[in-house]
This record gives structure tokens, C-alpha cells and sequence, in this order.
């Protein structure tokens, strides 16, 4: 029989998000370009730059900040409202139920984590999402609203200057931001493995919504 | 083969078909959209549906957002930091303060009326604030800067002028030029600053006067001020011929 996986309503504000974001990101290392002052370091000594020379070399994004600026102000617009759209369906439609950690989602996402890494270790039961799925998924959610957060506490720190001070000032706010992209960057390289890992079902699934089952179980990934 | 309309299988590849048609049909729109969005205009600057998407949120920014009882953040002395010199156009020619006029043309008419001195300036109230420069690449220093409210000078030398759209400021040769929205020029903290850091300008930072408008980039904030314009054209922008938003507003 086929059982939904993924409402319509949510499919749309994943595939209208996943260029946006990648967009977003795109034209955000457009800006960051022109003053890069962040590192990845162990107390004060410097690992890795964000970014190395070879990264811009390889990528050409140096010398487009005007670019940047003007498709990241378009973009944001997008991003937001869809964004926003998908918290209130959330709310409205009672799917959050569904995609909030519980109380013993963070105990059963390390078994999660355990199995997926290939130890014997058995699948906690679910529902729609594992444990270590709701976690992540939340937390991505809380981070978009974060980036828009600080995103306007930068983009217009005089007009906004009190949520340019409760993002901490103007300049961690910046960091703020760039460090939230970056876990968007994390969070997708091991979205795309988990994806690939779930196989063909699971990805047709998050596009025309239903999948194949058994009667009497499923296990969504 | 299964025919069978109630066939799990028949089903769902019949809702899959459909699915990948409608997200193709909205990538092709997306591609669509992102073409026309990058579609070229003039050299040099950004593409068109971008320009107006800039001033699309300007509208939106001065409409809803913007006024001239919000201030930006003050430091104390403490806080000052080492501002650097991002730039130098338009700072070519060697320059006498005592030489130094300040061309002003009001609004309505064509030529300067007046020729302002460095005196007539610091006869002015004399303004100190301490506030966080910001350049477009994304740094910031904060930084002390002393002169005359553009405000008070405008009442002074230019009266009436308020009613004009915009305010457009050239440096002595011309090779630098910004435009300004009148609710921004006439911003409290918006001065024309002949102290920096609590010395006088050097050269470098725009000596003899330079404009402090924390409410905008620094790209705003020309350096050796030579003409001030008051006009309801948008007056050039070096930076807005350069892709960069004409309002460049924070």
C-alpha cells in the first residue's frame, strides 16, 4: 500500500528552499570575500583560514561584492518568506508534532548515529523521523531563523540597532551569520550521504510525497 | 504488466511521473527567472532586474523603517579604534586649507551662490561623536569625528534646500562624487567633520572636510568635499556607476 511520507505543502518549502539556500550561500561567500577575517584555530593558533587562497582561486568569487550584495537583498526576500510560510504551515497544520525533538529523541539519536555508522546497534523505533532527524531538522529550522536574524542586524544595524544589539553588536553578528552558513554547509554534505544512503524510495518520496510499504510498518529515513 | 489502477505500484510511478514533471516544470521556471535576473545591462554595473530589486527595497526600507530619531550607537573614548585609508579618489592634487572653498548651489538654482570657508564651518556648532564607521567590504572601526551638523549647515548656507530630494557632494576635481536622500543628509549625526579621532584631518582621511553620515556605508562618506548640490535628481554616485545600491542606507 502506499503510505504519504511528505505533505505537498512541505515538499514545496523543501524544493523552493534548496536553490534558495544554495543561492544564498553563493552569493553570501560573494560578500564575505571582501573582508574574510575568519579562522578555524585552536587557541589563538590558526588552522585553517576561512577562506585559502586556493578556495578563491578555484571558485572566482573574488571581486563581486556588488553582485553579491544586490542577489543576496533579492534572494533574502525569498528565503524568508518561504521560510517564514513553513513555520506558520507548521504550526497550523500540527506537522511539527512530528519534527520536534522529544525528550528522548537526544538519547535515541546517539543510537541513531550508532547504527547509521554501521554498529550493531538496532533502529530505535519512530515515526516519521528518527530521532537524530528531528534534532537536526529543528535545529536547521531555529538556524534559518538565526540567519535572518542576524542578517538584518547587518544589513541594517542603524534602522535595527536593537536587534543589531541583541545579536551581540554589529561584528558578531557578522560572525554569527557566517558561521551559521557554515552549518548549513555541514548539514548538507551529510544530508546529500544520508539521501544517497536511503536510496531511490526515500528521494522519490520527499518529491512526489508517498512511498511503498508493507502493510503494518515503515521506516523513513 | 500490471494495469491494475489499485496496484501500489501502478500508483505511485503515476504520482512519481507527475511529481518529477511539475518539479522539472518549476526548475526550468527557476532557471528562467535566474536568466532573466542576471540578464546585462550597461558595463561595469549590475544587472538591471537586480538595480530595481535595490530600489525596490529602498522604498521599502525608507518606508517602513527609516527615521531620523533612530540613532546609531555611540562609543566611548575607549572604543576608538585605528581607521585605515580604504581610498584616495579623488585625492590626487596637493590642497590649501586656506585655498579650500566649498562650492554651494541650492535647490532651484544652477550656479554655487556661496563659497564657504573653513571659518564660516567651525562657526557652526561644533558636533563630537564617537560611532562605528562601516565600510561595504564589511569592516568597521569606530571612530570620532568632529564638525557641523550637514543639517545646521544646510539651514546656514543653503536655507530652504531641505525641500529638495537629494543632496549630491563632488570632491574639488570631480574624480569622486556621491549622492545622498534627503532624510539622511539631514540625519542628526550626519556632519561635515574637519576633526578626526580628536586631530585634524589628514589628508589622507579627506582634509580639509569630509562627510561623517554613519547612517550610510562608507562609501558614502566622501573625503575632501568640494561642491554640495541640492537637487531633487539623483545626483551621480561613484560607487552606485560601480554595481554598488545608490541608497547603500544601514
Amino acid at each position: 500500500m502506499l503510505e504519504e511520507k511528505h505533505k505537498l505543502a512541505t515538499r514545496w518549502f523543501h524544493w523552493i528552499n534548496f536553490p534558495i539556500l544554495s543561492l544564498m550561500i553563493f552569493s553570501g561567500l560573494l560578500i564575505y570575500w571582501s573582508y574574510d577575517p575568519y579562522n578555524i584555530g585552536i587557541g589563538g593558533v590558526t588552522v585553517v583560514h576561512m577562506f585559502p587562497d586556493w578556495f578563491y582561486n578555484v571558485t572566482h568569487i573574488d571581486h563581486k561584492l556588488a553582485y553579491g550584495m544586490a542577489l543576496h537583498f533579492f534572494l533574502a526576500w525569498i528565503f524568508a518568506l518561504n521560510g517564514i510560510a513553513y513555520v506558520i504551515y507548521s504550526f497550523v497544520s500540527g506537522e511539527w508534532r512530528e519534527l520536534a525533538p522529544e525528550a528522548k529523541s537526544f538519547g535515541e539519536a546517539l543510537q541513531v548515529m550508532k547504527h547509521d555508522l554501521g554498529l550493531k546497534v538496532p533502529m530505535p523505533p519512530q515515526g516519521r523521523y528518527n530521532a537524530a532527524q528531528r534534532i537536526t531538522y529543528s535545529a536547521i529550522i531555529v538556524m534559518g531563523g538565526l540567519s535572518l536574524l542576524s542578517g538584518l542586524a547587518i544589513y541594517k544595524p542603524a534602522q535595527l540597532h536593537w536587534l543589531t544589539a541583541m545579536m551581540g553588536g554589529y561584528e558578531w553578528a557578522r560572525w554569527e551569520h557566517f558561521w551559521l552558513t557554515m552549518g548549513y554547509v555541514g548539514f548538507f554534505a551529510i544530508h546529500i550521504a544520508q539521501v544517497i544512503r536511503a536510496g531511490w524510495a526515500n528521494f522519490r518520496s520527499m518529491v512526489c510525497g508517498y512511498d511503498i510499504v508493507e502493510a503494518g510498518g515503515s521506516h523513513g529515513d | 504488466m500490471a494495469t491494475d489502477p489499485n496496484d501500489p505500484k501502478v500508483e505511485i510511478a503515476r504520482r512519481t511521473r507527475r511529481s518529477f514533471m511539475v518539479l522539472g516544470g518549476g526548475a526550468a521556471v527557476g532557471l528562467a527567472g535566474w536568466a532573466a535576473l542576471n540578464r546585462r545591462g550597461a558595463e561595469g554595473d549590475i544587472p538591471p532586474a537586480l538595480r530595481s530589486i535595490l530600489g525596490f527595497n529602498e522604498r521599502v526600507v525608507r518606508g517602513a523603517l527609516y527615521s531620523n530619531d533612530h540613532l546609531v550607537r555611540t562609543y566611548p573614548e575607549s572604543a576608538i579604534g585605528n581607521i585605515k585609508v580604504n581610498a584616495d579618489y579623488g585625492l590626487d592634487d596637493d590642497i590649501e586649507e586656506a585655498d579650500w572653498r566649498l562650492a554651494v548651489t541650492p535647490y532651484g538654482q544652477s550656479q554655487p551662490s556661496a563659497r564657504v570657508t573653513m571659518d564660516d564651518l567651525r562657526a557652526l556648532p561644533r558636533v563630537e561623536e564617537i560611532i562605528d564607521f562601516k565600510c561595504v567590504e564589511g569592516w568597521s572601526t569606530v571612530t570620532k569625528f568632529t564638525g557641523a551638523r550637514l543639517s545646521d549647515f544646510t539651514a546656514k548656507f543653503a536655507p530652504g534646500s531641505e525641500k529638495a530630494a537629494c543632496v549630491g557632494m563632488k570632491t574639488p576635481n570631480e574624480e569622486y562624487y556621491v549622492g545622498l536622500d534627503m532624510p539622511s543628509a539631514l540625519h542628526p549625526q550626519t556632519l561635515l567633520a574637519y576633526e578626526m579621532n580628536g586631530k585634524p584631518l589628514e589628508a589622507g582621511h579627506g582634509a580639509p572636510l569630509r562627510l561623517a553620515i554613519p547612517v550610510k556605508y562608507g562609501i558614502k562618506n566622501i573625503k575632501r568635499i568640494g561642491s554640495i548640490e541640492y537637487t531633487d535628481a539623483r545626483p551621480a554616485d561613484y560607487w552606485a556607476e560601480q554595481g554598488y545600491d545608490w541608497y547603500a542606507g544601514l
